[in-house]
C-alpha cells in the first residue's frame, strides 16, 4: 500500500467546476476506477462517476486520465510513475452533468435516427441464414463496440468543433458498418451517411482508432470502406453494387 | 402540495433494460401497447452486455439428437430436480425459435461449417448447445435487442430508478422512480408494469455483479404483496477472478472450460476426476484421455471432461481442495487453458478473456493458467410467477429474467440464463399487454402514496451527519460473505438474521452529504432498502431449508433430503415484517417423468 495523489474534476459545469485534489491508499493491481470508489467510500460520497461492469465490458467508465481518454476500470495505476498526481477529468466532447458523469444523449439520439438492419428473406425453414464464418467476421468486428464513446470523446470533429449537429461521429460509423457490412442485410445508408452523417467531415486522422478499448480498427476497417461506399453512389453505382453483394471493399 | 413529479401515461411499464425488459418491451409495443422502458444505468450497460459465453437452445445444429427434452432434462437435473417444470418445458421448447428472431432482428451469432449457427459445449448440458458469438454473447444480444426496440419507437428513460409500485384495488398501477442527474421525480401510471430488474449480487463481498444489482425489483414486488420463492438460491460461480485483490469476483466465464480448460490443484492434480456426484455418475470423462479426446472434437465416442460438470459441483470443489490444503496461492485453483489449446484457438475463441487477464492481471493466459475461485453470480430464487404470462400473485405486475423464479431451481445452467430472458421476456410483455387491454383506463394513483414514497427516498437528507451509506453496504457485504455464502450452518444464519437487524438501525440514520444530483452517496443509500430486504429473504430462506441442494449448501445438513424437493420456501409481505411458509409444489406430469428417467 502506497499514498497516491489525484485529481478530480467537481462541479456540474466546466466553468464553474474546479479540481480537486485527494490522497488515498493504493494497492497491487489497482485501476483508476478502484481509486475512484476508494474516494467515494471514504472521502467524497457525492463524487459523481458511471460505471457497470469493472472489466472494460459496458463501455460506462470513460474519463479523461491525465488528459487521454480512457477507461477507468481497465487503467492500471501501476501505468503511471508513483510520484505522478493522476488528473481525472469528465470526456471533453460532452457536456458536463456533474463531476465524471457527462450527457451523452445526443449518441443515443443519433444512433435511433440510423437507418436499421434490413435482412433478406431467411435462407432456411427454421428463420436461420446461410452465412459463413468468413463472412460475419467483419461486421463482428464492428459488434465489439461497447459504446464508451471515446472515440467521438477524441475526434477533433466533436472534441474541438464540436459538430455534433452535423456529424454522428466514429461510433456510429462503426454502427453503420455493423448493418451495411452484414451479410444478409440489403439495405442501402449512403445517402444517410452522406447528408445526416456527415462523413465528409473525416479527415482520416485516426484518433479514434488508437483510442478504442475494444481495438476496432475503426478508420481502416468502417470509415474508408464506408467513404468508398457513398462515393460510388454517386460515381459508380455498379462498383457499390458489386461491394454490396460480394461483402468485399 | 408536498414535492411535484413530472408525469407520465402508458399501457406498459417495463423496468429494467436488460435482455428481459428489451424483449418484454418489444413484444408490447408490438402488440399495440404505448409502451416505457425504465432503467437506472444508460440503455446498453445492463448486466446482459457482460454475459460472455452464450446462450443455450436447443437448436440441434450441431447434433441432430439435441431437441427441447434433452434440454428440459438438463435443466431439472442441473437444478437438482427442484425447478418449476412447466417453466423449464417452455423454455426448452421456445428458446431456438428466439434465438433464429434474434437472427432476424440483425443478431451475428458464429457459425458453423455449413453457415448455421454454431453452439459450443457448457457444464450440464449434454450436447454442444450454446449459441455464442466469441465470448461477447450478452454483447451482441443487447445491442440487438436494443436498436430494435429502439427503432420501433420505444420510450426509453435511462438513470431513473424506480422506488415504488403503487398498488391500486389490489392491482399494480405504475411506478415512482426519481431521475439520476436531477434528483428530480417521476410518477408512471400504468395498465400493467413488468419487472425485469435483474439480480441481488451486490449484497456479498466477492461479486461479479455491478452497483445496480441491488434486488430492487425482489424488495419492490415484495412490497407490492406479490409472493417470492427460493430465495435461498444463490449462484456461486466456481470461477471468478481472485488476484489481483482489486479484480476479486470478476468473473471468468465457463466457456475457458468449454473450450478444454482443466482445474489444478496446489499439487498439480486435476482433482475434479474425483469430485463427480452420485447423480451424474458415468456421465463424464474418467481418464485425462477420455477428456482430451473429447476437446479434440470427438464429442460422440468421448464423454465431457469432469470440469463440465454443474456449477455447485465444481465451486463446492475448488472450497474442499482449500480447506484440505491443496488450494492455489491466493486460495482458489488453477485453471488451465494454455496446456490444452493453441495460442491461436484461445485467442479467437476468448478474446475478452485474454484481454481481461492480460490487462488486469498482467497475466497471458495463453501461456500461463489463471487463478480462479468462486464469485457470488446469480439468484435463482425471486419473484413466483405464472409460466404461462409471468403475471406475479399481485395482478398487473409480471416478472421475467433474472428477477423471476422457477426455470432454475436451485441451480442454473451456464447459458440458460441468456435464453430464459428472451423466451420469458416476450411472454411477459404479451402477458402485460394482453392484461392491459381489459383496462380502459391506468388505475388512478392516490397522491399520498405518491407523497410517502417521495419523503422516504428524501429521508436520508434529514438526517445529522453520521456514516455514509457505503458503509453500511460494506458491512452488509461482509455479513453476507461469511454468514450466508457458499456454505451455510443454522448459527452462521442466525447471526446474519440478526446482524440484518442491526444494519437496517444504521441504514435508517445514514446521512447524505451534497444535494440530489447525480449523487452516488444518496443513490446507494435509497437502494440499502433493497439490499437489506434482499439479504433477509435470502437468509431466512436458507435456515429453513434443512437440506443441501444445488446452490444452497448446509454444514449442519450436508445431504439432499428427497422430501424437500419439491418444497419451495413462499416468502410474502406481513405488515412491516416477512411472512415465509413452505409449500409443496405439483408433482411433474407423467410424461415429462418419463423423459427425466428414462432420457429423452
Ligand atoms: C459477468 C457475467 C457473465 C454472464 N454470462 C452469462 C452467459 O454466458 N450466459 C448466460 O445465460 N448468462 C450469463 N450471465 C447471467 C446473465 O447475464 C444475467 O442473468 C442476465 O443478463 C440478467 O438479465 P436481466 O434482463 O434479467 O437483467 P439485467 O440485464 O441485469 O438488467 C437489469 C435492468 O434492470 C434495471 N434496474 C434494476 N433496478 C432498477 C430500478 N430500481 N429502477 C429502474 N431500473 C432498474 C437495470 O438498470 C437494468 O437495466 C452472466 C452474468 C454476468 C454478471
Ligand atoms: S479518423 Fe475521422 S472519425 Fe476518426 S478521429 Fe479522425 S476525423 Fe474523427
Ligand atoms: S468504436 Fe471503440 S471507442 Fe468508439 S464507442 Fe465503440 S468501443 Fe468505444
Ligand atoms: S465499468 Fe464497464 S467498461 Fe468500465
Amino acid at each position: 500500500m502506497a499514498l497516491r495523489k489525484f485529481r478530480i474534476f467537481r462541479g456540474d459545469s466546466r466553468e464553474t467546476g474546479e479540481l480537486v485534489e485527494f490522497e488515498v491508499e493504493c494497492g497491487e493491481g489497482m485501476v483508476v476506477l478502484d481509486a475512484v470508489h476508494r474516494i467515494q467510500a471514504e472521502q467524497a460520497p457525492d463524487l459523481a462517476c458511471r460505471w457497470n461492469c469493472k472489466a472494460g465490458k459496458c463501455g460506462s467508465c470513460g474519463a479523461d486520465v491525465n488528459g487521454k481518454p480512457k477507461l477507468m476500470c481497465m487503467t492500471r495505476l501501476s501505468d503511471y510513475p508513483e510520484d505522478e498526481v493522476i488528473t481525472i477529468t469528465p470526456m471533453r466532447a460532452f457536456p458536463v452533468i456533474r463531476d465524471l458523469a457527462t450527457d451523452v444523449s445526443i449518441n443515443y439520439e443519433n444512433n435511433r435516427r440510423l437507418p436499421h438492419f434490413q435482412p433478406r428473406p431467411a435462407d432456411f425453414e427454421d428463420g436461420e441464414f446461410r452465412m459463413y464464418q468468413w463472412e460475419v467476421e467483419r461486421p463482428q468486428e464492428f459488434r465489439k463496440c461497447i459504446e464508451c464513446f471515446l472515440c467521438q470523446n477524441v475526434c477533433h470533429v466533436l472534441r474541438t468543433h464540436d459538430k455534433h449537429q452535423e456529424f454522428i461521429g466514429p461510433a456510429f460509423f462503426v454502427r453503420t458498418a455493423v448493418y451495411e457490412m452484414h451479410p444478409a442485410d440489403v439495405g442501402d445508408r449512403r445517402e444517410h451517411l452522406k447528408e445526416h452523417g456527415g462523413i465528409g467531415l473525416c479527415n482520416i486522422t485516426k484518433c479514434c482508432t488508437e483510442v478504442c478499448p475494444e481495438k476496432i480498427k475503426i478508420t481502416d476497417n468502417a470509415i474508408i470502406p464506408l467513404k468508398e461506399r457513398v462515393a460510388d453512389k454517386y460515381y459508380d453505382p455498379l462498383r457499390w453494387l458489386l461491394r454490396k453483394l460480394t461483402g468485399r471493399g | 402540495m408536498g414535492i411535484d413529479c413530472q408525469r407520465h401515461e402508458f399501457d406498459v411499464i417495463v423496468i429494467g433494460a436488460g435482455g428481459a425488459g428489451l424483449r418484454a418491451a418489444i413484444e408490447a409495443s408490438a402488440q399495440g401497447a404505448k409502451t416505457a422502458l425504465i432503467c437506472k444505468s444508460l440503455l446498453g450497460k445492463a448486466h446482459t452486455v457482460m454475459a460472455e459465453g452464450g446462450a443455450a437452445a436447443a437448436l440441434g445444429n450441431m447434433r441432430a439428437e439435441d431437441n427441447w427434452r434433452v434440454h428440459f432434462r438438463d435443466t431439472m437435473r442441473g437444478g437438482k430436480m427442484h425447478g418449476n417444470w412447466r417453466m423449464a418445458q417452455i423454455h426448452a421448447q421456445e428458446a431456438p425459435d428466439r434465438i433464429r428472431e434474434l437472427e432476424q432482428w440483425g443478431a451475428l451469432f458464429d457459425r458453423t461449417h455449413i453457415g448455421r449457427i454454431h453452439q459450443r459445449p457448457f457444464g450440464g448440458h449434454t450436447y454442444d448447445r450454446l449459441a455464442h458469438v466469441g465470448d461477447r454473447t450478452g454483447l451482441e444480444m443487447i445491442r440487438v435487442l436494443q436498436d430494435k426496440g429502439v427503432h420501433m419507437g420505444i420510450e426509453v428513460f435511462m438513470e431513473a430508478t424506480v422506488i415504488d409500485i403503487p398498488v391500486v384495488d389490489g392491482r399494480a398501477a405504475g411506478a415512482i422512480a426519481y431521475w439520476r442527474e436531477t434528483g428530480r421525480f417521476l410518477l408512471f401510471s400504468a395498465k400493467a408494469v413488468v419487472l425485469a430488474t435483474g439480480g441481488i449480487g451486490k449484497a456479498w463481498q466477492i461479486t461479479s455483479n455491478s452497483w445496480e444489482y441491488t434486488g430492487d425489483g425482489h424488495a419492490l414486488a415484495l412490497r407490492a404483496g406479490a409472493e417470492l420463492i427460493d430465495m435461498e438460491f444463490v449462484q456461486f460461480h466456481p470461477t471468478g477472478m481472485i488476484w489481483p485483490p482489486s479484480v476479486k469476483g470478476i468473473l471468468v466465464t465457463e466457456g475457458v472450460r468449454g473450450e478444454g480448460g482443466i482445474l489444478k490443484n496446489s499439487e498439480g492434480e486435476r482433482f475434479m476426476f474425483r469430485c463427480v456426484p452420485e447423480m451424474f455418475k458415468g456421465e463424464y470423462a474418467e481418464t485425462e484421455e477420455e477428456a482430451d479426446a473429447w476437446v479434440a472434437g470427438d464429442h460422440v465416442n468421448y464423454r465431457r471432461p469432469p470440469e463440465l460438470l454443474t456449477r455447485d459441483v465444481v465451486a463446492k470443489a475448488i472450497m474442499r481442495e482449500n480447506e484440505e490444503g491443496r488450494g492455489s496461492e491466493h486460495g482458489g485453483a488453477y485453471l488451465d487453458i494454455a496446456s490444452k489449446r493453441s495460442a491461436e484457438d484461445i485467442r479467437r475463441k476468448l478474446p475478452s478473456m485474454h484481454h481481461q487477464f492480460m490487462e488486469l492481471a498482467g497475466v497471458d493466459i495463453t501461456r500461463e493458467p489463471m487463478e480462479v475461485g468462486p464469485t457470488t453470480h446469480y439468484v435463482m430464487g425471486g419473484i413466483k410467477v405464472d409460466p404461462e404470462t409471468e403475471e406475479t400473485t399481485c395482478p398487473g405486475l409480471f416478472a421475467a429474467g433474472e428477477v423471476a423464479a422457477g426455470l432454475h431451481g436451485a441451480n442454473r445452467l451456464g447459458g440458460n440464463s441468456l435464453s430464459d430472458l428472451i423466451v420469458f421476456g416476450r411472454r411477459a410483455g404479451l402477458g402485460a399487454a394482453e392484461s392491459a387491454k381489459a383496462l380502459a383506463k391506468a388505475p388512478a394513483i392516490p397522491e399520498e402514496r405518491v407523497q410517502v414514497a417521495i419523503a422516504e427516498a428524501l429521508r436520508p437528507f434529514d438526517n445529522p451527519s453520521g456514516e455514509n451509506a457505503f458503509e453500511v453496504q460494506a458491512a452488509l457485504q461482509a455479513l453476507m460473505q461469511s454468514k450466508c455464502s457458499i456454505v451455510r450452518d443454522q448459527a452462521g444464519l442466525e447471526e446474519a438474521i440478526s446482524g440484518i437487524a442491526a444494519l437496517r438501525e444504521r441504514a435508517r440514520r445514514v446521512s447524505v452529504q451534497g444535494n440530489r444530483e447525480y449523487n452516488p452517496g444518496w443513490n446507494t443509500a435509497v437502494d440499502l432498502r433493497s439490499q437489506l430486504d434482499i439479504a433477509e429473504m435470502c437468509a431466512r430462506a436458507a435456515l429453513m431449508r434443512t437440506e443441501s441442494r444445488g446452490g444452497h449448501t448446509r454444514l449442519d445438513h450436508p445431504d439432499s433430503d428427497p422430501a424437500q424437493e419439491r418444497i419451495e420456501n413462499v416468502i410474502t409481505r406481513d405488515g412491516d415484517a416477512m411472512r415465509l411458509e413452505s409449500r409443496k409444489q405439483p408433482d411433474l406430469p407423467e410424461d415429462l417423468a418419463k423423459i427425466i428417467r428414462e432420457g429423452a
